[in-house]
């Protein structure tokens, strides 16, 4: 392996500086306060902390509705990642294809990523209401089968579906970008030896994607689990009885409806180290089978 | 003349100069939204208009939980504002960590003259401290009722409205007998469920009165008349009369109610004003909560949010805010908020003279102040001041999701409140562990 030298530089280090002062102060700063509040009791208004050891983790990992959170936040991570990267795949394939109005298409989706998480939850509300959502006229034939605030399937389901949605869009521009940087060459070599659009996706586009799917893979899996409170938030409250009570979503309920700044820093902590696992494995496991050209 | 009209000019410049250097100046975040949220700032503006030694800066906040948030927030960073509205559910921590002027003493500091013997004793009580000083001031405040719809009660031959939860089960019977469908739009509630419900009956929610003697607290709620009550609940949802209608199950019960539905629905008071703008096409009234035969009933206690004075900001702001709350208290004031919302009168003069006036024998007011015959039917006792548990939001929390499980048939509801109270307690022993060797002043 060949490694680089640089030489330590004064007007190096002064580029950097600004950059490296943001990250201290949003990124570094906070995460240091959050983990000395996990082994405190804080008084919100101030005034003052009690230092408890391990007593918040433990509070929290003997706590069997943490538990269910965990499952129900993991089972949303894998869900939605999976979902919205075979569509969002689905999608950018057809555009490369350059079938019919793919220009248009390839506008219109990528307009749902800027739409705030909050927003999409209340567009779903419109989808998956019991009583007055596109969801009701399957109430209408068969009463009282559809109901978000009795049915944990159902209520999980609508915010994978909800989360997804919104995920797609980033997914199909780089998974668009990565087709598009496959050399025509290729292609148009594989098809002169016979190689129809469906053989030419499994045999050649698909690997050439893999660096695009790993990074996708990893970025969905971790939006997943932070970006996923203000769908839970406007679709379901984290109901019926705690069934969407993702891990991000009990940290704000505890933290900041509860007034419990301790129990929420205990568990931003574990949500970090969550993630972190995650990625390492990834890393470790997945990317193996990457391929970089 | 151009000497004689440059001093004018000069005067005219200099007291305008001094009048508007001497207005002082005061920051009210206030919680309520929407054409309450207008209600508060029009206060504001009849305020900064009334006199012109003080200007009231009002800013919402978009929700009391929000309101307490950034207060918090901005209160540790030492950039708090002078008054904060805040609701009962959150002010168990601001009391404890002591960073508030309580509004007696603030007037008394001040010079401002607020009569609070004139209080009613259900609000009083609910925002004072053990020794009768007002902590926060009373301003929105209401109670819960039920309302329901006379024509469908009228169809099914109930003259009066039930005061018992007897007399309620057979009008619901009357009602299915008549052809109503659903007799109740039931959502579950904390507030009227458990600790409205609890104070009426006189019963405990918590030990240490409630919490008022100290934080070594326990609940008591799954051992008291609380849990036939939710029984009886879950038996009315199972054999038809009522339903459950919550905004999550796709429509809410007041919704189900305007549009005669189900004729029954319990709700504050608040609602009233909110009802008569719905304009439904039926007759309605409303009632006290009912009472289970063989108790005997106490008086309800005061919901809504009170106003409360920040430490750590100056003399001359403090002077301000107490002004703008003495303003608030007066008769006209009370009298607007009224007249703009459903919220009640909280001092006994101004309904007195309200009652004389007529003000409840014209519509839209009609019986809207059954709320005030349900806060003071008695004299509080111990168990019916209030609650005042640390946590609250957590145990309400607690509560919904475990009451929701038994509901939809996940458990028995005796095995629901038992896990809500026992996680209840959990949230009340950190709290006092949070708080080591504090109690409530």
């Amino acid at each position: 392996m060949r490694r680089a030298y640089f030489k330590f530089s004064w007007i190096a280090a002064a580029l950097l500086a600004p950059q490296l002062l943001i990250i201290f102060v949003f990124f570094y700063w906070p995460s240091a306060q959050a983990l000395y509040w996990a082994f405190t009791l804080e008084q919100p208004w101030g005034g003052g902390n009690t230092w408890v050891g391990f007593d918040n983790f433990r509070k929290v990992l003997s706590d069997p509705y943490y538990w269910g959170s965990v499952r129900v936040s993991v089972i949303y991570a894998l869900a939605t990642t999976v979902l919205a990267m075979t569509m969002a795949l689905t999608l950018a394939i057809f555009v490369d294809r350059q079938l019919a109005g793919y220009k248009a298409y390839r506008v219109a989706i990528i307009w749902p990523y800027a739409v705030a998480a909050p927003a999409v939850g209340l567009a779903f509300q419109f989808v998956f209401n019991p009583g007055a959502g596109i969801f009701s006229y399957i109430n209408t034939i068969a009463p009282g089968w559809w109901d978000l605030s009795k049915y944990p399937w159902q209520a999980v389901t609508a915010i994978v579906v909800a989360g997804a949605w919104k995920q797609v869009a980033y997914s199909f521009v780089f998974f668009l970008a990565a087709l598009q940087s496959i050399p025509r060459s290729l292609t148009e070599a594989a098809a002169m030896d016979g190689a129809r659009p469906l053989r030419r996706m499994i045999d050649l586009q698909l690997p050439l994607l893999t660096p695009t799917f790993f990074f996708l893979l990893v970025i969905n899996i971790t939006d997943s689990f932070t970006d996923s409170f203000g769908i839970v938030d406007t679709l379901t409250g984290g109901g019926p009885f705690r069934a969407t009570d993702l891990m991000v979503y009990k940290i704000y309920t505890d933290g900041f409806r509860g007034f419990d700044y301790s129990g929420a820093a205990a568990q931003s902590i574990i949500l970090m180290l969550l993630v972190m696992a995650l990625t390492f494995v990834q890393f470790r496991y997945v990317e193996r089978r990457v391929h970089y050209t | 003349m151009t000497i004689k009209l440059a001093t004018t000019a000069m005067v005219l410049l200099a007291t305008a100069g001094t009048a508007h250097a001497e207005k002082i100046k005061f920051e009210y975040w206030y919680g309520l939204t929407g054409d309450l949220g207008a209600v508060v700032a029009e206060t504001c503006t009849r305020f900064n208009a009334s006199q012109d030694l003080y200007e009231a800066v009002c800013v919402g906040q978009d929700g009391y939980d929000k309101a307490v948030q950034n207060t918090i927030a901005a209160f540790r960073a030492g950039k708090h504002p002078t008054l904060l509205q805040s609701f009962d559910a959150g002010t168990a921590d601001l009391m404890l960590s002591g960073e508030f002027y309580p509004v007696t003493q603030l007037m008394a500091d001040t010079g401002v003259t607020v009569d609070w013997a004139d209080y009613f004793p259900a609000i009083s009580n609910y925002y004072s401290s053990s020794t009768g000083e007002f902590f926060s001031m009373p301003w929105n405040s209401s109670t819960p009722v039920y309302y329901f719809n006379k024509d469908q009660f009228a169809k099914a031959g109930i003259t009066e409205a039930p005061v018992t939860w007897e007399g309620m089960e057979e009008a619901f019977k009357a009602l299915k007998a008549s052809g109503q469908a659903c007799s109740l739009a039931y959502a579950p509630s904390s507030w009227i469920d458990l600790e409205q419900f609890s104070m009426v009956h006189n019963v405990p929610v918590a030990s240490n009165n409630n919490g008022y003697d100290g934080l070594d607290t326990e609940l008591l709620f799954n051992t008291t008349l609380h849990v036939k009550y939710m029984e009886d609940v879950q038996r009315w949802l199972a054999e038809g009369y009522a339903m459950l209608r919550t905004p999550a199950a796709g429509k809410s019960a007041r919704d189900s109610f305007v549009e005669g539905e189900c004729s029954v629905f319990f709700s504050s008071i608040a609602d009233h004003n909110t009802i008569h703008k719905l304009t439904p096409a039926f007759g309605w009234d409303v009632q006290i909560i009912p009472t289970y035969e063989g108790t005997e009933r106490k008086n309800s206690v005061v919901g809504g949010a009170s106003l409360w004075v920040l430490s750590g900001k100056t003399e001359d702001e403090y002077k301000a805010a107490a002004n703008y709350l003495a303003f608030l208290a007066t008769k006209e004031e009370q009298q607007f908020l009224l007249e703009n919302s459903g919220y009640i009168p909280v001092t006994k003069s101004t309904y007195d003279s309200l009652l004389a006036e007529g003000f409840y024998a014209k519509e839209p007011f009609i019986n809207r102040d059954i709320a005030m015959k349900s806060l003071t039917w008695s004299e509080p006792t111990p168990l019916t001041r209030g609650i005042r548990l640390g946590g609250m939001i957590q145990i309400r929390a607690e509560w919904l999701a475990e009451v929701e499980a038994a509901l939809a048939g996940q458990k028995t509801m005796q095995e629901a409140l038992d896990t809500a109270v026992a996680r209840g307690n959990e949230q009340l022993a950190r709290f006092a562990q949070t708080y080591a060797g504090k109690s409530f002043p």
